[in-house]
């Protein structure tokens, strides 16, 4: 006989569950329908909520706490416009295998199909861009959905997951008791690779003579840095990271070629193109890395780790599938390679090293450094060496983002916080809110641009009153410098809508909002601006860097080109 | 090449739009679908026929596989099997055309369920061929209605899906 249990009305239950989940950050914005939760709330404080200002910034910054924590990011928004705000975010983090919860009120069940005040179907909505989704039909089930959205959000594949909860369930009552374990007939992520398949792996790599790893987001999702190190220095192999990848390999590491692909370095891009066994972890063979399939690693025999069955062969066929966790798979492959004597040595591989190196006395980052007017790579070099490769880097997406991902090496997983997948502009400021909220000892960076910037600007009220505080850098080009670097190349320069008329005054606006702002405008002056906003303590500070409108990211594949078929900075003689 | 996907999944609600969804947002086609509960009523069966090359066939059973609500995804086509697809057909049937028409509702084992002094309303299951063979016999302006229920498959021999 056990003891009776609590009986608590569904607002509470929310909260509760949230709470038994672990979960001590919510991410959210009141409406009609969450009113009763929000009141729920109020008389609580194991549960911080921080108020954003527009939803889709709570999911962003849910997000990027999730990818620098490796916890699951939490939201809760009300119904209709409330949920339609959150698609941006929620197909974000699904791009990029996000574990983030987001609940959204619903009209009270009765209500539900009849075009109700701010009815919006956000399961049908949110289905092609979530892991899964729920609608809670009774405040019975609702401890367990809860429980079931955390786990499927954060198992396997993580990604986001939905729960749409109507206002009447948030005031009905129920027993309360949470889940210890979930048992899902329908969902079983499997772990542990195949041993024949890993097997076939090791023969493989044994044999290899111009061996080259691709390791992706899948080894930082699967918390897998320490066994992607020692695998890869046992081997003596060549590494490059996907975007997604940086940081699960120290970037400043000898083995280390940089990222590969569209931006990618002339090492690694070569290297991919020349090798031949690829062993690819937690990677998707996205077409921004792959350029054209025909001409993708056209000698390779390859193996792909992968948790999801469905990101193996999915672009590229390859030889030897191994579907599992990274961390698991690795560390299974290390104990196999660790009773073989035939493995390549380093006299082995001297000759391709020998070729790696050549490649890399290209420089192909190399940029004008004595240049007066601000070059953009500039300001990332002096980020990187004023916070010694150890701060959060959030980013919005264009070149700077790029410019970010070449030139900060990142030697620790999760310090990368970028939007690869969807790409989307907006998402860097909350982002950065994010991080912080999680770490606020850390230092965290936005590095964004004047055209991103404003699309989630708003965050910065939510930043003041939390007191959330960060430097914000916006490399400021004038320009949708991406969109205007495709235009130069493939459009014959003409820059259509792409130029940035009418830019507010980034420093005003930073003091509107209670922050601080400074404008850079002369090299010289970069270094000290950086120092003393990474010495500030209260305030974001919003650094309007402006920048060389000219400058463009180098090497560059065309999209659909082969990794051979590199353009590199036509200025390059310049430094 | 046509393939014949069996599905067993969790009887909920959206489980099935889950399904149409993949296949309209990965630009896969579905020819037909069929769905219902097993003797297990939290359990759905969905026979789904479809088509590709073996990589396309491979992806979508992946894809099906992944769907949190599909509980176990089988190709038919891997091992011998049966379809079966229920049509039911409305006819017009007059004078000594009426004759005919039985006939070949006999030849076709297929069963004469209503009839009104002008039509005949006929059941008839088979693999899909089979009901197109039926269909071709008939002169085109006798048929008033048709209704496929689309293929329902099964494994031949011991093996059943659990
Ligand atoms: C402007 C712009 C330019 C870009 N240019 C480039 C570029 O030059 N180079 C580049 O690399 N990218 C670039 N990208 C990013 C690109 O679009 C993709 O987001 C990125 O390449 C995908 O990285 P990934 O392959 O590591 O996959 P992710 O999206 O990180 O996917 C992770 C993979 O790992 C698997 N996985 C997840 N968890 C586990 C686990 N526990 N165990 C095993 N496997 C797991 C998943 O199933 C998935 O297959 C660019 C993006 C933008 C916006
Ligand atoms: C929401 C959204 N809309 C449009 C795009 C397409 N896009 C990609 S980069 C870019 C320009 C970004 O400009 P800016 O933020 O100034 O960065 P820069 O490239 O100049 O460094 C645009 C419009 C996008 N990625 N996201
Ligand atoms: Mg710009």
């Amino acid at each position: 006989m056990g003891k009776s249990k609590e009986v608590l009305r569904g607002a509470e239950i929310f909260i509760r569950a949230l709470k038994d989940e672990g979960i001590k950050h919510l991410f959210g914005y009141p409406g009609g329908s969450v009113l009763h939760i929000y009141d729920a709330l109020y008389k609580q404080d194991d549960v911080e909520h921080i108020l954003v200002r527009h939803e889709q910034g709570a999911t962003h910054a849910a997000d990027a706490y999730a990818r620098a924590t490796g916890e699951p990011g939490v939201v809760l928004v009300t119904s209709g416009p409330g949920a339609t705000n959150c698609v941006t975010g929620i197909a974000t983090a699904y791009m990029d295998s996000i574990p983030l919860v987001v609940f959204t009120g619903q009209v009270p069940t009765h209500l539900i199909g009849n075009d109700a005040f701010q009815e919006v179907d956000a399961v049908g909505v949110t289905r092609p861009c979530v892991k899964h989704n729920f609608l809670v039909k009774n405040v019975e089930d609702l401890a367990a959905t809860i429980k079931k959205a955390f786990y499927v959000a954060t198992t396997g594949r993580p990604g986001p997951v939905v729960v749409d909860i109507p206002k009447d369930i948030t005031a009905d009552s129920c027993e309360y008791e949470y889940p210890k374990s979930v048992d899902m007939r329908s969902y079983k992520p499997v772990m542990k690779g195949h041993t024949g398949q890993m097997k076939r792996a090791v023969e493989l790599i044994a044999s290899a003579k111009r061996p080259m790893i691709y390791s992706g987001g899948g080894a930082i999702l699967s918390n897998a840095d320490k066994e992607l190190t020692s695998f890869t220095r046992k081997l003596g192999f060549p590494i490059t990271n996907t975007l997604m990848g940086l940081g699960a390999y120290p970037g400043t590491d000898k083995q280390f070629v940089g990222m590969l692909g569209m931006h990618g370095t002339y090492e690694a891009n070569m290297a991919m193109h020349q090798c031949d066994v690829l062993i690819a972890i937690g990677a998707r063979f996205d077409d921004r890395v792959t350029g054209d399939l025909e001409q993708f690693c056209p000698s390779a025999k390859i193996i792909h780790i992968d948790i999801d069955p469905s990101s193996i062969s999915k672009n590229i066929p390859v030889d030897i599938p191994i579907v599992g966790d990274v961390k698991h798979v690795l560390r299974d492959l290390s104990a196999l390679l660790d009773s073989r004597k035939d493995l390549p040595t380093a006299k082995d591989l001297e000759p391709w090293w020998d070729q790696i190196k050549e490649w890399r006395g290209i420089d192909c980052l190399k940029y004008d450094r004595e240049s007066e007017i601000i070059k953009p790579q500039f300001v990332v070099e002096k980020l990187y060496e004023l916070t010694k490769g150890d701060a959060y880097i959030t980013s919005d997406v264009g070149q700077h983002q790029m410019w970010a991902a070449q030139y900060y090496k990142f030697d620790k997983p999760r310090r990368w916080i970028n939007s690869g997948g969807l790409g989307t502009m907006g998402f860097g400021l909350p982002a950065a809110m994010g991080v912080k909220k999680a770490f606020p000892d850390e230092t965290v960076a936005c590095i964004t641009g004047d055209a991103s910037i404003v699309m989630c600007l708003q965050e910065l009220s939510t930043c003041l009153q939390y007191g959330i505080p960060f430097t914000v850098i916006n490399l400021n080009n004038r320009y949708m410098g991406m969109v205007r670097q495709w235009q130069e190349f493939f459009y014959e320069s003409r820059y259509s809508h792409s130029y940035m008329e009418a830019l507010p005054d980034f420093v005003k606006l930073a003091e509107s909002y209670g922050h601080i702002g400074m404008r850079i405008e002369k090299s010289a002056d970069v270094e000290s601006a950086l120092k003393e906003a990474l010495n500030e303590k209260e305030k974001v500070v919003f650094i309007d860097f402006i920048t060389d409108e000219t400058e463009n990211v180098y090497p560059m594949i065309a999209a659909g080109k082969g990794h051979h078929e590199m353009h590199l900075s036509p200025n390059r003689e310049l430094a | 090449m046509r393939h014949i996907l069996s599905l067993l999944m969790e009887n909920e609600t959206g489980a099935l739009s889950r399904v149409a969804g993949l296949f309209s947002a990965r630009a896969y086609n579905i020819e037909s679908l069929t769905v219902a509960p097993t003797e297990d009523p939290t359990v759905s069966r969905m026979t789904l026929v479809t088509s590709g090359s073996d990589e396309v066939i491979e992806q979508i059973t992946k894809h099906l596989n992944k769907l949190v609500d599909v509980i176990k995804v089988i190709d038919l086509n891997e091992s011998r099997h049966i379809e079966r697809e229920l049509m039911l057909i409305k006819l017009q049937a007059k004078g000594k055309n009426r004759e005919e028409i039985k006939r070949l509702v006999d030849i076709f084992r297929g069963r004469i369920i209503d009839v009104t002094e002008n039509t005949y309303t006929i059941e008839m299951t088979g693999a899909g061929d089979k009901l197109d063979a039926f269909i071709n016999a008939l002169d085109e302006k006798d048929i008033l209605e048709v209704v496929r229920s689309g293929i329902s498959g099964i494994a031949r021999g011991d093996k059943a899906i659990q």
